[in-house]
């Protein structure tokens, strides 16, 4: 790695931490419905809105209550986005006049919006008209990272409130966390990035002409379109000429804004921020991956400011910080070292005063090494999904970085809300392990670790596995399943296995080569996808309600301290521990093979 | 005392309860019995199937691997199944061993049955089987006690050995503290007439024998969480080693060469994955605890309680016979008006010349220190000395038609009134003040005069305020509760270095105080033993009952002291936080262990699908075969090295718990990384030298 690639990396993460802080208070005064300039502005429209729906925002409601209004909620999300796929043709905003989205792809793209996975099957500027975008697309990214959050919050009142049988309203947490946090941050991003030149209108593509004509060779058909063969029965090509370009324009900042900050990572178009229209300059790239992590890195100290202990959400963040640091820069030194099978090819990957060198197979020369390896580790890390380069041609280790992320069950960050909560969940395990090892009953925030929670957290930890490792069995196991597949050896493995840790983990980020968009993929993608999101988050706050009712343990000198250093290493080990061990098998015949074959 | 040493002897493997828990095992294979364990239950059907994969290779001759392979992974986890139930065994097999010496004090006996609840009404022999809840019995001199029961009257002196392993005789007496009897105990003097208060088969002897024997054992909440846990990860592992097989299959066709991996390796797999070290030795150290409290001559009457116990915040401590020495020492002579204070020393030093307990001991050398009234030799003086008796609670001595008595001050009074004699006003006033300090008055008189009182103040306990000290470290507060007025109270506490103190103390102050502790969300222990302490116990999370207590007080507490040593409860404490100390070091160790199988085992597996994989064999394990054999035989053979650790406990020092953790993390979950690197390679070249594999 240069140094070039050390420096830009440590600004990634200085940045992320500076504005963490500010940002997690900020919120923590939201869900909390304390005063604020923001608050005042837009109470009226709070309240507004409220009387509109028929909510009554002091209406406090248990946790099935909650799970059940966030159930109805993401069904009619799911509902909305697939009948507006379905009959896009018939709406406004469709100037390319593109027809309904099939079935089985319309099916996976609303479970895919709803669960917050944005796993990307359809191709944005080939595919879906601008109101299916704005109308389906971008209001699940808002409502799904809400969602996300209002279930963290319901957590977090677990454990802070005693004796009680209620964890808040969901209404309430939704349209706050929509109208105070997701709103402002996103316009004030779509301004920064229509500066830098992401397109944002409503105008049919254009088409312009290129500077220089390209001229290329096409096979020559005959009248039924079938493809000429010479007498030696090779295909007859012609030669073509290419003077102008189709430029996909659309109201792609404000979705790519809320795309980036609510970890929803569904690009406006096929190659999401990879595009230069969706990311056209180093300055973009660094915001938009910022945004990624802004939000999941400040709920921690969300979280310790409403559980009234701030050191609890340090402990989280660092804990994290210290899993994705490394990984990070594992990343991007094993691809700055290069491709090994360029190297054996003699061809020079070395950083030099003439090119930057590594593997820039899939990346975009304006991102570089850094950009790119940075957007892959935090993308996965955050189940955001996003990409600015193609996972797929990343060395061995490269590539397995980003699975490893989300093997660790998307809790290094994860998504707006649920990554914190999958952290929390790992906590308490961690908590009940090193509980019984001081000779107590285990509590974690002045909340005594029991069965019940015990179920739960395993139920989590389980459900999340058994998806991962079905799901590719089947896939591996079947014709519908193994056609997708594009590379041999250990290498279509991973890319099989990459899919369905995306799909069960709700991350959405997509390997790449691997072939997708097949009835079998979009199918048994959403059904993952759906389990994924709902199967963790029903045992969360059912987790949520049983600490609510708990009363509260004071902490004592025998109490184990949750925000020491022994007990952020422990956390950490019991995750790459329960991570390594749960993939180790799989990951040994996928990318360790494959690294270790050459 | 005695029966507490010899039992602490009993070695961890004593060759008896060896021989029975070896045999046990064997028949706790039985499939409705291993499925209470879902970890072990997997391995047994782990077992199974690698046993038929064996007589399909035989049979066939065309098995998955070499019978020889299979046969030997087969017989290892079978053995790794046995292992687990002898542990278990095991700790049962000591609980057992203490049932039946208690069932032979349970032998039937002949009563005396009443008529009347009195000693001449008319009595008929029964035997003690056909007693009922209410009868009543009368014991005399050298009877064995029949049934539990409450004394209604008689004052009797009682061998309690039986239970207590105590061999020194208690007295028993109706009325009061201390009117309790257990069925089983012997009366050794005078007589006593009992109310049988329980029925047969539910006597305090009955429930001994069957927690002791864990016949009633029920999983505690803290064991049934970690077994969730545990059964979690093992569906875990479950579903990792089951896709590994459609995994390796495609594997196999992307490569174009090797096999798919084998069900004996996936077996391997599985058993070497899922937490078989905690799985098989849970039940053995939840039964260990049990055990434990036990060599501390402690019943507990649920394991919950022992395991409530390792959580307690808040101690309640009876100041007397807890913080302070039972027995006060003398400190301070104060003669009645018109007495000559040296005429009151030498008569409390002759009256105490004969009296061995401390309190007397401690009259003699305070005469002695303040008086230089040397110590006289009472056969030498003719004199005849008076012992202290239940029913005139003096003691005194009779020389050259001198009497002289002290006792307590109305047990004096009504002395005084008997010989004729007035208590004087003055020496009432002193009683009062002396009591109001905190300190306890005696009184002495000669004839029917009153001499004058004697001081005698309470001696913190040595070595209490270290005790204190340390579970202050552990997080626990201490309380100590006594009736004494505040400033007394006060002046105790901070001798003794406990955090609070309750004064002048009532049932129902001790009550509120528990129960605002409780709704702070603490959890609170205590000792009790009078029947006016039955409130307090009921309501503490751990309430340690003395064995010398009223029903009452045994009835509401959840363990049980049969040596009646109040400091016991720190002990118990200890006890507690070892058991949940076991449980999780076991389970860190047992977990982290996982990663050197992978080592082994993962290799082993795939080397024939991606040779390149052999660089994952670190350990440089001989053939594919001795690696995942070693594995295995490495996963049996921790639950016997580990046996002893676990029912002996985890060391446990009163430290603060950071400190804990981090020892423990690093013993059990470094060390859990480590050690089977080092057993499995060591097995590995003894299977190799050996031609095994």
């Amino acid at each position: 790695m240069s140094g070039n690639d050390v420096l830009q990396i440590a600004a990634y993460f200085a940045v992320l931490v500076l504005l963490a802080k500010p940002l997690g208070m900020f919120m923590a005064g939201v869900y909390e419905g304390r005063p604020s300039i923001l608050a005042r502005a837009l109470g009226p429209v709070e309240r507004l809105f409220y009387r509109l729906c028929g909510i009554q925002p002091e209406e406090e409601m248990s946790s099935k209550q909650y799970a059940l209004a966030v159930l109805l909620f993401s069904a009619a999300g799911v509902f909305a986005v697939y009948l507006l796929q379905r009959f896009q043709g018939s709406l406004p905003l469709d100037p390319q006049k593109f027809p309904a989205v099939a079935p089985d792809l319309s099916f996976n793209t609303a479970i895919s919006f709803a669960t917050n996975t944005n796993w990307q099957n359809y191709g944005g500027e080939s595919t879906l008209s601008y109101f299916t975008q704005m109308a389906g697309l971008t209001v699940q990214n808002f409502v799904s990272a809400a969602a996300g959050m209002a279930v963290l919050v319901a957590l977090i009142r677990g454990f802070k409130r005693h004796s009680v049988n209620t964890i808040g309203n969901f209404w309430v947490d939704m349209t706050r966390g929509v109208l105070y946090i997701l709103l402002p941050l996103s316009v004030l991003y779509s301004f920064l990035l229509v500066s830098q030149g992401v397109v944002q209108s409503f105008d049919k593509y254009k088409t312009v002409a290129l500077t220089q004509a390209v001229t290329y060779e096409t096979p020559k058909l005959d009248a039924h379109g079938n493809p000429v063969m010479d007498s030696k029965g090779n295909p007859v090509t012609e030669e073509a000429r290419a003077g102008g370009q189709q430029i996909p324009l659309g109201p792609a900042a404000s979705q790519i804004a809320i795309k980036q900050l609510g970890t929803n990572g569904g690009g406006f178009f096929n190659a999401n921020s990879a595009h230069p229209l969706e990311n056209p300059t180093p300055f973009s790239n660094f915001l938009e991956c910022l945004a990624i992590l802004l939000i999941p890195a400040a709920l921690c100290l969300t979280f310790g400011e409403m559980v009234g202990d701030r050191r609890q959400g340090w402990a989280l963040l660092i804990a994290m910080m210290l899993v994705l640091a490394p990984l990070t820069f594992l990343c991007a030194s094993a691809e700055q070292a290069g491709n090994p099978h360029f190297a054996s090819m003699g061809i020079d990957q070395a950083a030099s005063a003439l090119q930057p060198g590594g593997n820039m197979e899939g990346k975009e020369v304006r991102n570089g090494i850094a950009g790119s390896a940075v957007w892959a580790a935090w993308t996965t890390a955050a189940s955001n999904g996003s990409v600015n380069s193609m996972h797929d041609s990343y060395t061995a280790l490269g590539g397995m970085v980003p699975m490893l992320l989300m093997q660790f069950g998307e809790v290094i960050f994860g998504g707006v809300g649920s990554g914190l909560y999958g952290m929390i969940i790992f906590a308490i395990i961690t908590v009940f392990v090193a509980g019984l090892m001081v000779g107590r009953t285990p509590e974690y925030l002045g909340k005594k670790i029991e069965i019940f929670e015990m179920k739960m957290a395993a139920f989590v930890v389980l459900i999340v596995n058994a998806l991962i490792k079905i799901g590719t069995a089947i896939a591996v196991s079947t014709k519908a399943g193994t056609a997708g597949i594009s590379n041999p050896g250990p290498h279509g493995f991973s890319e099989v296995l990459y899919a369905f840790s995306s799909f069960a983990d709700n991350n959405g980020s997509a390997f790449a080569g691997l072939n997708g968009n097949t009835v079998f993929y979009n199918t048994i993608g959403g059904i993952l996808m759906f389990f994924g999101r709902f199967w963790v988050i029903i045992p969360v706050l059912a987790i949520a309600g049983s600490l609510a009712k708990k009363k509260h343990v004071p902490a004592g000198l025998g109490t184990l301290p949750t925000h020491t250093p022994l007990f952020v290493v422990f956390l950490i080990g019991v995750i790459v521990i329960v991570g390594a061990l749960a993939f180790m098998p799989s990951l040994a015949l996928g990318p360790i093979a494959e690294m270790l074959t050459h | 005392m005695s029966k507490k040493k010899e039992k602490s002897k009993r070695s961890l493997f004593e060759p008896r309860i060896m021989r029975r828990a070896m045999w046990d095992s064997v028949k706790k294979l039985n499939p409705v019995h291993q499925i209470k364990n879902p970890v072990m239950f997997v391995v047994e059907v782990g077992s199974v199937l690698t046993t038929a994969l064996f007589f399909h290779a035989v049979i066939t001759g065309r098995g998955e691997a070499s019978p020889g392979f299979i046969l030997q992974i087969s017989i290892w986890l079978w053995v790794t199944v046995l292992f687990a139930n002898f542990a278990e065994s095991m700790a049962e097999g000591r609980g057992k061993a203490q049932a039946d010496a208690l069932r032979k004090t349970r032998q039937d006996v002949m009563a005396k049955r009443l008529a009347k609840p009195q000693r001449d009404s008319g009595a008929e022999m029964v035997s003690s089987s056909q007693l009922k809840k209410g009868d009543v019995v009368l014991v005399e001199a050298g009877g064995l006690i029949p049934m539990d029961g409450e004394v209604i009257e008689g004052v009797a002196s009682v061998n309690e050995s039986a239970i207590t392993g105590e061999s020194a005789p208690v007295i028993r007496e109706s009325g009061g503290d201390r009117s309790a009897v257990t069925g089983g105990t012997m009366v050794l003097s005078d007589w006593l007439v009992i109310r049988v208060t329980s029925n047969p088969g539910e006597t305090f002897l009955d429930r001994m024998i069957s927690m002791v024997e864990g016949a009633k054992r029920q999983k505690t909440p803290n064991e049934i969480a970690l077994d969730i846990l545990l059964a979690g990860l093992t569906i875990v592992f479950l579903l990792v080693t089951a896709t590994l097989l459609p995994f390796s299959i495609f594997s196999v066709k992307a490569a174009g060469h090797g096999s798919p991996v084998t069900m004996t390796v996936l077996v391997s797999l599985l058993v070497c994955l899922i937490p078989t070290t905690i799985g098989g030795l849970l039940s053995a150290i939840g039964i260990a605890g049990m055990d434990r409290m036990i060599q501390a001559n402690v019943i507990a009457m649920s394991g919950r309680a022992v395991e409530a116990a390792g959580d307690v915040d808040v101690l309640l401590l009876d100041k007397t016979g807890t913080i302070t020495l039972g027995d006060r020492q003398a400190t301070m002579f104060i003669p009645a008006p018109g007495v000559d204070d040296h005429v009151l020393a030498d008569a409390a030093q002759l009256s105490s010349l004969a009296d061995e307990t401390p309190e007397g001991r401690s009259i003699v050398v305070l005469a002695k220190e303040k008086y230089a009234l040397r110590e006289r030799d009472i056969h030498a003086l003719g004199a005849h000395f008076v012992e202290f008796s239940a029913q005139t609670r003096m003691s005194g001595v009779n020389m050259d038609g001198r009497e002289i008595r002290k006792g307590a001050a109305d047990a004096v009074e009504t002395y005084i009134q008997k010989e004729g004699g007035t208590f004087p006003a003055e020496v009432r006033r002193i009683v009062d003040d002396v009591a109001r300090q905190g300190a306890t008055p005696l009184v002495v008189a000669e004839g029917k005069r009153v001499l004058g009182v004697i001081r005698l103040n309470d001696i913190v306990k040595g070595g209490i305020k270290e005790r204190f000290a340390e579970m202050r470290q552990m997080g626990i507060k201490t309380i100590m509760i006594t009736g004494d007025n505040p400033l007394t109270a006060a002046a105790v506490a901070a001798e003794a270095g406990v955090d609070d103190f309750l004064a002048q103390a009532t049932p129902e102050t001790k009550l509120k105080l528990i129960r605002e502790h409780q709704a702070g969300g603490r959890l609170v222990a205590m000792t009790g033993d009078g029947t006016n302490d039955a409130p307090a116990l009921a309501q503490a999370d751990v309430a340690v009952a003395m064995n010398t207590g009223t029903q009452a007080a045994k009835e509401a507490g959840n363990l049980v002291d049969l040596d009646s040593n109040p400091t016991k409860l720190i002990e118990i404490v200890e006890i507690g936080k070892q058991l949940l100390m076991t449980r999780g070091t076991l389970t860190t160790f047992s977990i982290s262990n996982d990663v050197a199988k992978y080592f082994a085992i993962l290799p082993a597996a795939f080397i024939s699908i991606y040779p390149a994989l052999g660089a994952l064999n670190i350990m440089h394990l001989a053939t594919p075969e001795s690696a995942v054999l070693s594995a295995v035989i490495f996963n049996a053979l921790i639950i016997i090295f580990l046996i002893p650790l676990a029912l002996r406990g985890v060391k446990y020092k009163p430290l603060g718990a950071q400190i804990v953790l981090r020892n423990n993390a690093l013993i059990y979950g470094v060390g859990g990384l480590i050690v089977p690197f080092i057993g499995i390679k060591l097995i590995d070249m003894l299977v190799t030298a050996m031609h095994l594999a």
